[in-house]
């Protein structure tokens, strides 16, 4: 690796004192950053720390109120809406910009489609998507159809995308979110492979372990400022998040506090099936924190969302301190104290352009309504609680959900479900896209909300979260309850063997 | 906390004229500025007079697209509206015909209910189609359309379907023509109607509903709101709003026919657009409606008083309206 840095000096991008403000408010201060060629490079912050606005200024979403960008040592005015493709700087979103229906091949030449005398160039296309595709390493079919792909194989398939139209810098926003541990083993062996050959990569992301492994050099910003760069090797995943926060970390899990053996059962599901879950059974005692561990595609969300009622069972039973929950009911659900809180916040959580007050009293507007009037004071006196209790930080009280961090997001997500005080609280992924410091607050509230008395079941795909706060953690694999792990039995190793179908529990 | 607090007081000094929503504020701007061209092309244009009377002719248009409101603020579309006024309306003249409650003012009483009952019951179909039946509202309700409208002709036999009994027309008659306080009753009414319709979408939790459905329905189902329940909702009231639109029409001519209410459901929707509301659903704005349905009668009023402009153009300018609209609407939703 050092052989190919020592060449790579050259910077490709650069910005230079970039500052810019939206409606008033100044979220970048000054900015420097340069990206050399083939290095991966790390954008480190916290949410709200102007990644993403740094990231869209440098690809050409957004234009710099101050400063100028650099390409290849000249300033340059970057074209604007994705036309920066065209000068090789490609960002893959977080939400894939995939049309479902189109095929594999169809996507990968979507807006630059080659003809032969007018025609589609069906044949050529195809060869060609194979090549880059096999240049990746990646088995996809060029004739399938986006929607019957993996979250990782789309994730490839942008990657394609942005190699077909010779990208020289490509912008990564979390690309890991969503897949299991070895699909990004794969991806970040591609993204080496690519980084080998000259193109330069910008990596965002809140994985610090995976920052130490695939980056070669980070940038740290906080509150829109710059605060280091320095290559990779010279730092450690501690050092990197007191950077991000700015003060010494205290421990990111509150101490676990377990429930007494004879503490009531209030939940139990027993032999719960869905077109896809099997027969999963289980149970929750009051005040404690239960985790489910597995690789994405196990079946967690979908046993939950059966649960929840948000999915029709096809036979099990769910009951809540005793009374039957019918299949099916959210509503009945929600009377029995149990909420659930989705893993999805933008498409499934949160309304993106209403604001503060709309998203948070949605599930529980019968608390405001008199005579089916709602009182705007008490929703208002709601908000204001829920900010103070979940430290929801905005600048702008009557901000629209779509122009808060996700951290904020999250909380907001979290103070709505727990509008309906709910006795029996499903979290899934509770901290998905979300920078260190909030982690922390949202695993120290969920830790107060079990010491209330109420009962937490965390799904999660991050193996530290579900064994930093969960005293019993159960692991799903291919729809089933395959192993359910307690005490000193919770570590990374046997949580893995379980998931990954090398040890699995005695049939019940 | 204190970071809280401290931006709370930050923005509510800095509250300003810009923090005011553009796209609410629009079709108020437009109206004022149809105003003043009237105004300029003809001075009796301006009068009290004229303008009662244009409101006046609003008011079908207007309430249905009051009710048009929920229906796209919850993402759906109706475009049986048309049909459904005529069928409605032929209904309610037909069983006052028939004379089967001897007094006047009881047969009257009676066939309003009958009418508002029939509308919830063209609006439920719609709902339940679109809903139970899980048909793309803009393909369920043009079948509706087809269906009531076709009704209707089978209903007239083709021809016209007249109000016989001269008493209770006598007694009907005030019912547009009349006036409450000086002000004629089909004004009246939109205003009533629009409040109720305003109470309903901004101030109950049904309302909060309507909008989150539209908005984004995944969020909805999430957040334990039956979906389905809300938008059918949504379509009975739109069923109401056409009733209370023929009980106004009916005592005017005291007839319909197979033609009653043709591209009434276009009129509607655009006075929607033009008012503000988002055709994608999530976004509703109810007295930006009423605001729309009046530009749209202003504007031909304006053709028919000015002489430069043939009054036979009236359905190209109103077409023309709803393309400017969303043209208008998008600039500003890329300002804000």
């Amino acid at each position: 690796m050092n052989s190919e840095m020592i060449d790579a000096t050259r910077v490709v991008l650069e910005a230079r004192r970039i500052s810019k403000s939206f409606s008033g408010v100044q979220v970048l201060f000054s900015v420097n950053f340069e990206l050399r060629a083939g290095e991966i490079h790390a954008l480190m912050g916290e949410n709200g720390a102007g990644k993403s606005t740094l990231v869209k200024i440098l690809s050409g979403f957004e234009e710099p109120s101050s400063g100028e960008i650099l390409l290849d040592g000249k300033p340059v005015k970057l074209p604007a809406n994705g036309a920066a493709e065209a000068l090789g700087i490609v960002i893959i979103h977080q939400e894939f910009n995939l049309a479902e229906h189109l095929t594999v091949a169809e996507s990968l030449f979507l807006g630059r489609e080659v003809t032969r005398f007018g025609v589609l160039d069906r044949k050529y296309m195809r060869a060609e998507t194979r090549r880059v595709l096999d240049l990746l390493g990646c088995r996809v079919d060029a004739n399938a159809l986006i929607s019957s792909l993996s979250i990782a194989e789309k994730q490839m398939v942008e990657i394609a995308k942005a190699i077909s139209r010779d990208a020289r810098v490509v912008f990564m926003d979390e690309p890991t979110a969503v897949l299991s541990r070895e699909e990004t083993n794969f991806l970040f062996r591609q993204v080496r492979k690519l980084r080998d050959h000259g193109t330069s990569f910008v990596f965002v992301s809140h994985k610090l372990d995976e920052v130490i492994e695939l980056t070669d050099r980070v940038t740290v910003l906080r509150d829109g400022q710059w605060v280091k760069t320095a290559p990779t090797s010279m730092l450690d995943g501690e050092s990197i998040a007191q950077l991000m926060v700015g003060r010494e970390m205290s421990s990111l899990y509150p101490t676990k506090s377990e429930p007494d053996v004879d503490e009531q059962l209030v939940l139990r599901v027993a032999s719960v099936s869905t077109d896809y879950v099997k027969d999963a059974s289980f149970e929750v005692r009051k005040g404690e924190i239960l985790g489910f561990s597995g690789m994405i595609g196990s079946g967690r969300t979908e046993l939950m969302e059966a649960i929840a009622g948000l999915r029709p069972r096809l036979s099990g039973e769910v009951t809540i301190r005793g009374e039957a929950v019918p299949s099916g009911d959210v509503h009945a659900a929600n009377r029995c104290g149990l909420a659930y809180m989705t893993k999805d916040r933008k498409a499934k959580g949160l309304l993106l352009n209403s604001g503060m007050t709309a998203n948070l009293t949605l599930q529980s507007l019968g608390q405001h309504a008199r005579l089916g009037y709602l009182s705007p004071a008490s929703e208002a006196a709601a908000l204001e609680k829920a900010r103070r209790r979940f430290d929801i930080r905005v600048r702008d009280g009557n901000v629209v959900a779509r122009r808060m961090s996700g951290g904020n997001q999250q909380k907001l997500l979290l103070a709505k479900v727990m509008e309906t005080e709910p006795e029996i609280i499903i979290i899934d992924e509770p901290t998905r896209g979300i920078d260190v410091g909030t982690k922390q607050q949202i695993y120290h509230f969920i830790s107060a909300l079990a010491r209330d008395g109420r009962s937490i079941i965390v799904v999660s795909s991050e193996m530290p979260e579900v064994i930093g706060l969960c005293t019993r953690v159960a692991v799903m694999r291919e729809g089933r309850i395959v192993g359910m792990l307690e005490g000193d039995e919770i570590s990374e190793q046997e949580i893995m063997r379980y998931a990954a179908g090398l040890k699995r529990m005695a049939a019940a | 906390m204190s970071v809280n607090e401290e931006s709370l007081q930050a923005t509510s000094h800095r509250r300003t004229w810009r923090d005011v929503d553009l796209r609410a504020v629009a079709p108020f701007a437009a109206l004022a500025l149809l105003l003043i061209v009237g105004a300029i092309v003809n001075p009796n244009f301006i009068s009290i007079n004229n303008l009662a009377n244009v409101a006046t002719r609003s008011a079908f248009i207007a309430i249905i697209a009051v009710g048009a409101t929920f229906v796209i603020s919850a993402g759906d579309l109706d475009l049986s509206v048309g049909s459904m006024v005529a069928f409605v309306a032929s209904l309610m003249i037909l069983f006052m015909n028939c004379g089967v409650i001897a007094d006047p003012a009881l047969m009257l009483t009676a066939a309003i209910a009958f009418a508002v009952a029939a509308g919830a019951a063209c609006g439920l179909a719609n709902g339940l189609i679109t809903t139970v039946g899980r048909i793309e509202p803009f393909i369920a309700t043009l079948g509706t359309m087809g269906i009531y409208r076709g009704l209707t002709t089978w209903l007239s036999q083709g021809g016209a379907i007249t109000l016989r009994e001269p008493e209770i027309q006598e007694l009907y008659r005030p019912a547009y023509f009349g006036s409450i306080l000086g002000v004629p009753v089909p004004i009246a009414i939109i205003l009533a109607v629009t409040a109720v319709a305003a109470f309903i979408l901004y101030r109950t939790r049904y309302g909060r509903h309507v909008v989150a459905v539209g908005s984004n329905s995944d969020v909805a189902r999430y957040s334990g709101i039956a979906v389905n329940r809300v938008r059918t909702i949504a379509f009975v009231i739109q069923g109401l709003c056409v009733a209370i639109a023929v009980l106004l029409y009916v005592p005017r001519l005291g007839s319909t026919s197979a033609t009653t209410g043709i591209l009434w459901e276009l009129q509607a929707i655009t006075a929607v657009v033009v008012g503000g509301t988002a055709l994608k659903g999530g976004a509703g704005r109810v007295w930006g409606t009423i605001c729309g349905a009046f530009i749209l009668e202003l504007v031909g009023n304006i053709m028919l008083l000015s002489n430069f402009i043939s009054e036979y153009l009236i359905g190209a300018m109103q077409g023309a309206i709803i393309i400017i609209a969303m043209l208008v609407q998008r600039s500003l939703v890329r300002k804000s």
